[in-house]
């Protein structure tokens, strides 16, 4: 069975202007040990699918469906139950590691809580821990570091500090909301190879959300690409990167910018992801698809194994082979 | 950081030296003396009483002989109030000012952080529409019309067994009971602004994104509070505690009139109408200093309660 399982996951917010369904129907599953990106745009509803596995959307947001962790349906635990689980066998980590961290307190303070809380240790062994794993999460000086306060680390250093901390009581799954989209490009790269190495000495499933396609090349067993609240594709990374079939995954990949092509142009989606409040009565996406049709805007494409692709789940109407003599017809810029 | 206060408290001499400077222009500005009345002086009277405060000679030379005595911390001689010298008449309010305004400044921080917290984290329930209720009417109204309904009640309608007041609105003997009504009155008006400014601070603190990671720990919402969130909450709350403590302490007129007390607020009104240069002098020197330790105070605080402040 797998670690995790989930199923049919909705996310709604009741607004001042009404119901928004932030998420649709979500279903994933990840294995011990395997990563999974969730990859889309902002607003695509992949931050409110891992916030609402944890327990963290704001007030006005309820989650419908399952999240079965070993079988114990997340969504459906007291606040009690789900401290009992959060930071100690699913952990979390954010996107900008400036704010997320306690400004007032010690990084010391705020990693001796987390094993104080969920071990029961000292707050002497406690100690001894947090500096252990500072220096896995390779921060020079760790035993003198453990003191300062978060405004004397940089970026990619607190990002790192935030890693540690997630890492603390070797959770089972880890997730990371954006874990590099904060940093610089050159720590970036460090941050991920960080994560993979974490990974395999601590064994660890990770829940990668992110909208850099380069990430999910480089961690990710599978991913499923969101839009507007729903998967629009969902398969192992080597189908997904290197044999797209749907047209938004295309797009995002197009856009990815090239430095190996000289002179080539920054590509990008043509309009914008849709409002929440108001989504087309069909395909989320058919707004902006060039292959769209009249059926596109009036029927949502059910998510389902592709005809020549069995292992890849995708929701468009056309089937791949089509989408991909369409993309060949257009002119090489949008 | 000891250099930090060393450094303010030079600083402080310039700023006494022009508040001192500024006001005693504007106080010889101000048309009238302290000897017009409308009973005749007759001139001779009059040369000898301008004689005796050295109001004869020219100004320059009145103010370095205010300042001479001031570097010996004498404050000079009431011109209003006969035989009295400004240092006995401060000393005689300062204590009153001080443990009135002081308690209420205590009692209201207390009070007012309590309620703050609770209405913060029930927000939009019963509990915070009664305290931001509570909070409204304490900030709007006016102390003239606060004060008189607390005598109302407690001194007028609520009997003691004697058939006296329950609690005395007048005739300050220095004892706690006389201190009840003023005190409740000053806390009254300050737990309303400290009650609604942590209100407004814990809830941004609780929207904030460590706090998130606080939650995604798995730490119970006290512990979050308690650890995470006061803190940051109460740096809004340190920024008006000064302005709040200095009026409550120095400015406290209304209170002092409703209450019959004799204290800094009324005496410095007072010395302004009557043209009492030195009182008033004095009572400004006094304020200035009595603001200036509660910036230095609140200044040290921010420094305790944020370590990104570092002096």
């Amino acid at each position: 069975m797998s670690l995790l399982q989930v199923k049919n996951l909705g996310v709604r917010f009741t607004t001042p202007d009404g119901v928004i369904s932030a998420v649709n129907g979500v279903n994933f599953e990840l294995e011990r040990g395997k990563t999974i990106g969730i990859v889309g745009e902002s607003g695509s509803g992949k931050s409110q699918t891992v916030l609402a596995l944890m327990g963290l959307l704001a007030k006005n947001g309820q989650a419908t469906g399952e999240a079965l962790f070993e079988g114990k349906n997340l969504l459906e635990m007291t606040p009690k139950q789900l401290n009992g689980i959060r930071g100690d066998r699913i952990s979390m980590i954010f996107q900008d590691p400036m704010t997320s961290l306690n400004p007032y307190l010690t990084v010391e303070r705020q990693m001796t809580e987390v094993l104080e809380l969920h071990k029961g240790m000292s707050r002497k062994q406690a100690r001894t821990r947090a500096i252990e794993l500072l220096e896995a999460v390779k921060i020079p000086e760790a035993a003198r570091r453990v003191n300062m306060y978060p405004h004397e680390f940089s970026g990619g250093m607190r990002q790192r500090v935030m890693i540690a901390m997630a890492l603390l009581c070797e959770p089972e799954i880890l997730v990371a909301d954006e874990p590099t989209t904060a940093l610089d490009v050159t720590v970036q790269a460090q941050i991920i190879s960080l994560l993979k190495d974490l990974q395999r000495d601590f064994g660890t499933s990770i829940i990668m959300i992110t909208h850099d396609l380069g990430v999910v090349a480089g961690i990710c067993d599978k991913v499923m690409v969101m839009y507007g609240g729903r998967t629009m594709e969902y398969g192992s990374a080597d189908d997904i990167f290197y044999r797209p079939t749907h047209p938004y995954t295309i797009g995002l990949l197009n856009a990815l910018p090239r430095l190996d092509h000289e002179g080539a142009e920054l590509v990008s989606i043509p309009g914008n992801p849709p409002n929440m409040a108001h989504m087309p009565a069909g395909c989320p996406f058919s707004e902006r698809c060039s292959l769209a049709d009249a059926r596109c805007i009036t029927e949502m494409p059910p998510l389902i194994a592709a005809a020549d692709q069995p292992q890849v789940l995708r929701a468009c109407h056309k089937t791949g082979a089509d989408v991909i003599a369409l993309k060949h017809k257009e002119p090489a810029h949008v | 950081m000891w250099s930090y206060i060393f450094r303010r408290v030079l600083w402080a001499i310039p700023t006494i030296l022009a508040v001192i400077t500024v006001c005693y222009v504007m106080l010889h500005l101000t048309p009238g003396g302290p000897f017009d009345s409308e009973r005749q002086v007759s001139p001779a009277v009059l040369a000898n009483l301008q004689a005796k405060y050295h109001l004869d000679l020219p100004l320059w030379k009145q103010y370095l002989y205010y300042l001479k005595d001031l570097l010996h911390g004498d404050l000079g001689a009431s011109f209003r109030y006969a035989d009295w010298s400004v240092n006995a008449l401060v000393a005689q309010a300062l204590p009153v000012s001080l443990s009135i305004g002081g308690t209420s400044m205590v009692l209201a921080l207390v009070i007012g952080v309590a309620l703050g917290i609770a209405a913060a984290l029930r927000q939009n329930s019963t509990v915070d529409y009664v305290v931001m209720f509570l909070g409204n009417i304490g900030n709007t109204l006016p102390s003239f019309v606060l004060g008189p309904i607390l005598v109302l009640i407690f001194a007028i309608w609520l009997k003691h067994p004697d058939g006296s007041g329950y609690l005395p609105a007048g005739g300050w003997d220095g004892s706690v009971r006389y201190m009840i009504l003023p005190i409740a009155l000053l806390t009254i008006i300050n737990v309303a602004t400290i009650g609604r400014i942590m209100r407004a601070g814990l809830i941004e603190t609780m929207s904030s994104n460590f706090i998130r990671t606080a939650r995604a720990k798995g730490l119970p919402l006290r512990t979050i509070v308690l650890r995470h969130a006061i803190r940051p909450a109460l740096v809004p709350v340190a920024s008006v505690l000064g302005p709040l403590a200095i009026s409550s302490i120095t400015a406290a007129v209304v209170t002092e009139t409703v209450f019959a007390l004799p204290g800094l607020g009324k005496l410095i009104v007072n010395a302004a109408t009557n043209r009492d240069y030195t009182l008033v002098l004095g009572l400004v020197v006094l304020v200035t200093i009595i603001a200036m330790l509660f910036s230095l105070l609140i200044d040290l605080i921010y420094a305790v309660l944020d370590p990104r402040i570092r002096y």
